[in-house]
């Protein structure tokens, strides 16, 4: 019977967070700390011809100057962390300055003189498509693969810089909504007959879409601080990962990884944008070293804006077969993505949501991904997974209208299940339960009841909405690391980060409910390198529930082995003769013969070899071995590497159904419920995940109605680098009373059960959303991502002028 | 005096960058090997450093060379405005704070944030900078009773004031506030970064305002963004704290 999991309880770090005592990279000092600042690109596109920094110099207090020159070379389109010869985002750091206050670091910037070449930009990468169109590198404007890319876990991948032209014909006709034939693509997939599943079709959709990216405006943003001291670097950042940092980071410091302390108790947020060491933390723990100096180099809320990354846009088409019965036989799908300044798209991913969302019996995605001048993109929460939730559940609205069926019955129809498939190789997920999710959602909202009232009401209209959200949501192959000492007590290594998912802290769990441990005797132990923390994934892909209970049980149950070992030496018999209960190893037969964890503990410390840590398994990651050396002979140890047999993908998969009331006077719409059922096994931590549905809510208000990237397109400048102009949303934008449940079937590849649900939390949202504003305006699909306020009003006008031509990145 | 370009000798190795799903691609170095001959014939008279050795930093080279030319920086500043009325911020003049029931002297220039006051001369660091510009609410301290900015106050303007920063808000027997314990048992933080700002308004609402609905709490705390969506999870915190819910 479970005794932690599925319970609540209050992870380590929330007191901290209600006093203001935890800390985050910028709240620490260090003696005789100094200051940097940036200095970054006025232009969206240039050539670096000259920079004077002679009379910020000659400043008292400052104390040097940092550029391109004192880091290793990094080519287009990687992400520097300081610009060398070519700027390429408006807000593009070029250079740092020390200085003993950050007053004159910021002054000195102030006096340096940089002279810049200007060259063409582009912000619409359908604009650099276009023949004689602008490339936002001078190597090109999309990155192309020279090798295939490997199998899963070999990251690397061949790739160059090219310049690809769509003849204007095909440009005019993706604009249109049609078919653009004759363009190029870097990425093309397909599986089945795709001919024949349209010929197969009733109904046949076709609409073309745009959604637009929009920064991650992390909270906190990602002001470091780093300090040297024996040749080691300690270095205070603002991460969402803590282990999976380690190389990463030392690699760009030029030192072994265990010469590195990675601090990081809390992070202020990164929502994909902190997933691992990001290019600015280079210049911190450089500069430091060279000043030998402690450093802290600040990052500005609207630098944050311009280099804390950002969600890729789409632009694309789409056309789905549906057949008599309700079923999809066939999608035909293009994505024209946004890469920013560095990212290569999520074209396939969003690919990924079509197939999971509908199970297509035949389908082919065609994707590119296009560079602009805009700021570097990267992995935003289910990064193509869920704007394509929230452009492609009005579409399917229409399929299923066109068909004459309820769209709830129509996404029952198409849904995974535990035989289904995800993705273009059509790989097998661990299990799913879509249906019993959308089944029990129907119930909770009141579908049918709702469905029944009336709709309009003055100038207001009531719109109904279903959505789907998915994501992978699991990891395999990392370590898990516990020691109960002897105090009894179970220490819990954890090298998972702390973004506020609390996921570091429900893992855990799962080593106390293995070992049978109350909560009160256990210890999370985290947050730096040198608390001796295992091999751990980065916090991204909603993977650490499913990915870190079961390291954290695997290593409980090399403890437990070693716990029953200990015992048949000491006391007699073989280890299977017994068991584990009440923080003691007993015999099963006589349990009054047995050892306390607090004296087995002691008993290892004493035979030593593996028992303590002196030895361990050799198929641990580097990291691991490490962290176990550190804590060789100080208790029982269990260390292990998560070999638990098993394949497929674990899905995260949430559905959401969205009731709102649209003025049509303004174009102002309030959502009136909100109700959201999870398919993620297990619910490990209720409280914990209340909350995440109730936050991917709030993500999926603004993917779907207010967030966007606005460029002025003449001169590339961006127009909304504040939170207020951006309007993440706010209290009063959102629903105030959140519905949520479960489905709660364990999944069969978990010893917990559980599986992840971060990021599909905002997907359902913002496609149930999405799919009401739609519903209330008599099934019009705006195709857009956002929909904002001024799209419904110019809609309401008879005015097509803010969704025509797939605009993206401006009004 | 044409000199060659050393910017163009830094880009020519391997390296590695992201994709949107962060997944590692690696770069070759780009083909165009002559791209010094290129820029040679383009642009020669911008041609900055007078040296080919990599060794030497920009800063020997920036050192060495005078431009003409319009400047144009971008320095994203947050002490700017500041500055440019009185050089670094103004002369520091020692002033007496009430801050948390207690007195504090300390030297401050007169253009100084009281956020910035907080954190970095009385180090109070659970005050939280999110924006510096009045769009976050992360900084909000209650200015007698009344919740402000306080990266949008200067620190001289409240000599006679009562300041509460998070630090103040414990009760008087050293116990958690009902805000902090009612937030804590909902969970409420997410990231945790604009929690003490949250917590700051939801004290003051309460005291003005013990039993307030979930949509009057949302209007009170509407100045404070919460990136991480936790709006109903602190909404649930007020409700608990002023013994609506249990
Ligand atoms: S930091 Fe003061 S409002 Fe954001
Ligand atoms: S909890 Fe992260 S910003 Fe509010």
């Amino acid at each position: 019977m479970s005794t932690h999991i599925g319970f609540d309880f209050t992870p380590p770090d929330v007191p901290g967070k209600v006093t203001g005592e935890i800390k985050y990279a910028e709240d620490y000092k260090r003696e005789g700390m100094v200051f940097a600042r940036l200095l970054t690109s006025p232009l969206p596109s240039g050539r670096v011809v000259g920079i004077d920094a002679r009379e910020a110099l000659r400043m008292d207090g400052v104390l040097g100057i940092f550029t391109a020159d004192d880091l290793p070379p990094v080519a287009p389109p990687g992400n520097p962390a300081l610009a060398s010869e070519y700027v390429s985002f408006v807000g593009q750091p070029i250079l740092a300055v020390a200085a003993v206050t950050e007053e004159i670091a910021e002054s000195a910037i102030e006096k340096i003189r940089v002279d810049f070449e200007r060259r063409p930009f582009v912000v619409d990468p359908l604009e650099s498509l276009t023949p004689g169109g602008a490339n936002a590198y001078p190597e090109g404007n999309t990155l192309v693969r020279t090798e295939e890319e490997g199998p899963e876990g070999t990251p690397i991948r061949g790739a160059e810089i090219r310049d690809v032209k769509w003849p204007q014909s095909a440009i005019d006709a993706l604009r249109a909504g049609k078919e653009p034939k004759g363009a190029e693509f870097t990425t093309d997939w397909s599986f089945g007959d795709l001919d024949a599943g349209f010929a197969e079709a009733a109904v046949i959709v076709e609409e073309p879409f745009v959604t637009i990216g929009y920064p991650h405006h992390s909270l906190e943003s990602r002001t470091c601080m780093a300090y040297w001291e024996n040749g080691k670097c300690y270095f205070h950042g603002s991460s969402q990962s803590q282990s999976a940092n380690d190389n990463g980071l030392a690699r760009m410091l030029d030192i072994d990884p265990a010469n590195l302390v990675f601090i990081n108790e809390a992070t202020g947020g990164g929502f994909g944008s902190k997933i691992g060491p990001y290019p600015y933390m280079a210049i911190s723990g450089n500069f430091a070293k060279r000043l030998n100096r402690p450093l802290q180099l600040r990052i500005t809320r609207e630098q944050e804006f311009y280099i804390g990354s950002a969600r890729s846009g789409m632009q694309g088409w789409i056309k789905m077969g549906v057949k008599a019965n309700g079923k999809v036989s066939a999608i035909d799908l293009v994505v024209v993505n946004d890469g920013g300044m560095t990212g290569a798209g999520s074209g396939n991913s969003s690919a990924q949501h079509v197939t999971v969302a509908y199970q297509p019996e035949n389908m082919r995605f065609r994707g590119i991904s296009v560079y602009t001048n805009t700021t570097p993109r990267g992995a935003q929460r289910g990064p193509g997974q869920n704007e394509m939730a929230a452009v492609l559940a009005p579409i399917a609205d229409k399929a299923a209208k066109a068909i004459g069926m309820d769209r709830v019955a129509f996404r029952r129809i198409n849904a995974i299940d535990s035989n289904g498939f995800q993705g273009g190789g059509q790989g097998p997920v661990t299990s799913a339960f879509v249906r019993e999710a959308l089944d029990q959602g129907m119930r909770t909202f009141g579908w049918e009841e709702k469905n029944a009232l009336a709709k309009q009401n003055g100038s207001k209209v009531r719109g109904l909405g279903v959505g789907i959200g998915y994501h992978g949501a699991g990891g395999r192959g990392y370590d898990g690391l516990v020691r109960i000492g002897t105090d009894g007590k179970l220490y819990i290594h954890s090298g998972v980060g702390n973004l506020g998912t609390y996921s570091y802290a429900g893992t855990c769990r799962a080593a106390a409910e293995a070992l049978q441990v109350p909560w009160e005797r256990c210890e999370i132990v985290r947050g730096r390198t040198d608390n001796h923390l295992p091999h751990s994934s980065g916090q991204g892909g909603s993977n650490t529930i499913f990915t870190h209970t079961r390291t954290n049980w695997v290593a409980a149950q090399d403890a437990i082995r070693k716990l029953k070992e200990i015992a048949a030496q000491d006391l007699g018999g073989e280890p299977e003769d017994y068991m584990i209960g009440d923080e003691r190893v007993f015999a099963t037969a006589e349990p009054s013969r047995g050892l306390s964890y607090a004296q087995a503990a002691a008993r290892a410390i004493e035979l030593g070899g593996k028992f303590s840590g002196e030895e361990y398994p050799d198929d641990i990651n580097p990291i691991t071995q490490r962290a176990v050396q550190g804590l060789a002979g100080s208790g029982l140890i269990g260390v292990a590497k998560d070999n638990i047999p098993g394949e497929g993908q674990p899905p995260g998969i949430l559905v959401g159904f969205c009731e709102i009331e649209l003025d049509k006077d303004t174009g102002k719409l309030e959502i009136l419920d909100y109700t959201a059922i999870a398919d993620c096994g297990t619910v490990v931590h209720p409280k914990n995940f209340e909350n995440a549905m109730r936050g991917g809510a709030v993500w999926g208000v603004g993917l779907a109605a207010f967030e966007r990237h606005v460029y002025d397109p003449q001169n590339g400048l961006p127009a909304n680098t504040g939170l207020y102009q951006s309007k993440p949303p706010t209290y009063l934008d959102v629903n105030v009373e959140t519905k949520m449940g479960a489905v709660n079937i364990p999944d069969p590849q978990n010893p917990t059960g559980g599986r992840g649900i971060g990021e599909p939390t905002q997907g359902a949202a913002a496609a149930a959303l999405a799919s009401a504003i739609s519903d209330a305006l008599d099934g019009h699909v705006f195709n857009t991502a956002p929909t904002t306020t001024d799209m419904i009003i110019n809609h309401l006008a008879g005015n097509d002028y803010s969704t025509k031509y797939l605009k993206t990145n401006t009004f | 005096m044409p000199m060659r370009c050393n910017f163009l000798h830094l880009i020519i190795s391997s390296t590695v960058a992201y994709d949107a799903n962060n997944a590692r691609v690696r770069v070759p170095p780009p083909r165009n090997t002559d791209r010094h001959a290129f820029h040679n014939k383009k642009t020669e008279q911008c041609f900055v450093n007078d040296s080919v050795n990599l060794q030497l930093t920009r800063r020997r080279f920036i050192k060495g060379v005078i431009f003409s030319g319009a400047a144009a920086t971008s320095g994203a500043g947050i002490y700017l405005a500041a500055n440019a009325q009185s050089g670094n911020g103004g002369m520091e003049r020692l002033i007496t704070l009430t801050i948390n029931g207690r007195t504090r002297r300390v030297d401050v220039p007169p253009t100084e944030t009281l956020a910035n006051t907080l954190r970095y001369r009385l180090n109070l660091t659970g005050t939280k900078i999110g924006c510096n510009r009045g769009e976050c609410g992360a900084c909000t301290v209650l200015i007698d009773g009344v919740p402000n900015y306080a990266c949008s106050v200067l620190t001289h303007n409240v000599k006679t004031k009562q300041v509460t920063s998070i630090e103040g808000v414990k009760n008087e027997d050293g116990t958690l506030h009902a805000v902090q314990q009612a937030f804590i048992a909902e969970n409420a933080p997410q990231c945790g970064f604009c929690t003490p700002g949250q917590v700051m308004s939801a004290v003051a609402l309460l005291a003005n305002n013990p039993r307030p609905t979930k949509a009057e709490a949302a209007q009170a705390m509407s100045g404070n963004l919460c990136r991480c969506g936790a709006y109903e999870h602190y909404l649930n915190g007020v409700l608990r704290a002023s013994g609506q819910i249990a």
